[in-house]
């Protein structure tokens, strides 16, 4: 892969993810193919296989298996990479729960695509809202260049002294990872100042045995379930810290919460993941309608970034929440819960319009959000912006 | 562990519960499970050692004297030792003892 940064190369996105894993130099991979994410693995097996990568790929039986030897890599100080998505992130659901309360920094790439039953391969939030509680730090990107620039990010996040949390990239299944892009790659040298080798505090040896993992009774589960909240919480200046340390390498800036148009904006959509990209195209056109709209994109999900969103809305009078994965039996979707959930103890806060869109790769193009907009203006009128739609449905 | 679970503070744990000093398990004591305790009596008592053999948890322990007495640190209180005993000289007791 080229070595001189600032030239475009055209490569499909899940092989630029492999290649920035590759370049961060990962010591273990280990993942069981599911598709989207398949090219991803495929293709790190191959740079290990021909002697690019020297790192451990160990194929396994299933994901619940993969993140098994993930923990057991990352506990003996090895920079470990996985990935999956759906039912194989169902799968290893058990040990993705264990491995943030260890405070193992893997780093996982989520293909993000729906889960069974019916039997889907195709893309939206369904899998990832699952580990939503999971005490992993979660961001979502928006295309190609973001997914491969947030390889190093995730590993120089995760990695630091004050996070050691285990990160989760999510990238939209096919809609980004089977797309070829122009990816603008990195130098060896820009890795090399922007990523420092992985330091473990405590690391699995013989010479110096440490307990990992040990039962926690009722007296003392209590402190250690706190204490893990605050260390996730407590990310969020490093967090930081590391887009801006980014954007001094590769020039590009990205935060906790992307703005598009949105600082005189009456009314806000909100989107995570790629459907940002699509409504960015809708609000060039409303606003040459006359519409003062605009969005706000959720880059940073886990620790949610409270004051970053609450000052990127602070002047919008309507939020417009689209969202990617349904909350059976709830009152919408899981985006629209949190940020209703967020913003309820402010004294001025925005009336909030929830969609359900873009299911199982459900196509939404501009013109849907347009439609979204016009709904989402009626629902205000009529007092009906409680209830919650999913989008575009038959009958 | 350097003190018992229940005098730690959320900050001063470990990042990731890590225990740095293995090894401890002995200072755990488990037997403040129990509901019940077993009571040998020494006048019925003939030795023979089946509720040293059955106890699953290694909680009884044989005195210089040659009878049998519970290591209420350990013990669960299952009363299997009581259900074994040919000769009735042990009774389950209410409380941790």
């Amino acid at each position: 892969m080229t070595e001189s940064a600032k030239k475009k190369v055209g490569i499909e996105v899940s092989l630029a993810v492999a290649e920035a894993v590759k370049q961060c130099d990962a010591d273990v991979i280990s993942a069981y193919p599911i598709t989207p994410q398949t090219h991803i693995v495929e293709h790190l097996s191959e740079l290990v296989a021909n002697g690019e990568l020297d790192a451990e790929f160990i194929p396994v039986e299933s994901e619940h298996s993969a993140m098994s030897v993930c923990a057991g890599s990352s506990a003996a100080g090895a920079r470990t990479f996985t990935a999956t998505a759906s039912q194989g992130l169902a799968l290893m659901a058990e040990i993705v729960y264990c491995v943030s309360a260890l405070r193992l920094p893997i780093v996982m790439v989520v293909a993000n695509r729906s889960l069974n039953s019916p039997l889907s391969i195709w893309n939206d939030h369904g899998d990832v809202m699952m580990v939503r509680d999971s005490g992993w730090v979660q961001i979502f990107v928006e295309n190609g260049q973001e997914a491969y620039d947030h390889i190093f990010w995730c590993f120089r996040v995760g990695e630091d002294r004050k996070v050691m949390h285990p990160v989760m990239l999510n990238m939209d299944g096919f809609i980004v990872t089977h797309v070829v892009e122009p990816i603008e790659f990195w130098s060896q040298e820009m890795v090399k100042k922007f990523l420092p080798p992985f330091q473990p505090l405590h690391r699995l040896h013989p010479d110096k045995p440490v307990t990992m993992g040990a039962f926690g009774p009722p007296e003392i589960f209590t402190e250690c379930k706190v204490a893990q909240e605050h260390a996730l919480v407590s990310c969020m200046p490093v967090i930081e810290k590391a887009w801006d340390e980014l954007y001094e390498v590769c020039g590009r800036k990205y935060s906790a919460v992307e703005k598009y148009r949105a600082d005189d904006a009456k009314t806000l959509l909100v989107t995570m993941g790629c459907l940002g990209e699509t409504a960015r195209v809708a609000i060039d056109e409303l606003r040459e309608a006359g519409e003062e709209v605009g969005l706000v994109s959720l880059r940073l999900w886990r620790p949610f970034p409270f004051s970053q969103f609450k000052a990127a809305v602070k002047n919008a009078e309507n939020l417009i929440v689209i969202d990617r994965a349904v909350v059976f039996g709830g009152v919408g979707g899981p985006v629209a819960l949190e940020l209703k959930a967020a913003l309820y103890s402010e004294a001025k806060r925005p009336r909030i319009t929830n969609f359900i869109a873009g299911l199982a790769s459900r196509d939404v193009q501009p013109e849907d959000f347009k439609q979204m907009f016009a709904r989402a203006k009626k629902k205000l009128a009529d007092g009906r912006d409680d209830e919650f739609e999913i989008y575009g449905v038959r009958g | 562990m350097t003190k018992p679970a229940d005098q730690w503070k959320w900050q001063e744990l470990e990042p990731g519960f890590v225990i740095t000093n293995p090894g401890n398990a002995s200072e755990y004591k488990t037997g403040d499970w129990k509901s019940e305790h077993p009571v040998w009596d020494e006048k019925l008592c003939i030795r023979c050692g089946l509720c040293y053999g059955f106890c699953p948890d290694m909680a009884v322990r044989q005195k210089a004297s040659g009878y049998f007495e519970g290591d209420y640190n350990y013990c669960k209180g299952c009363g299997i030792c009581a259900h074994e005993c040919p000769t009735g000289a042990i009774s389950m007791k209410e409380g941790r003892e």
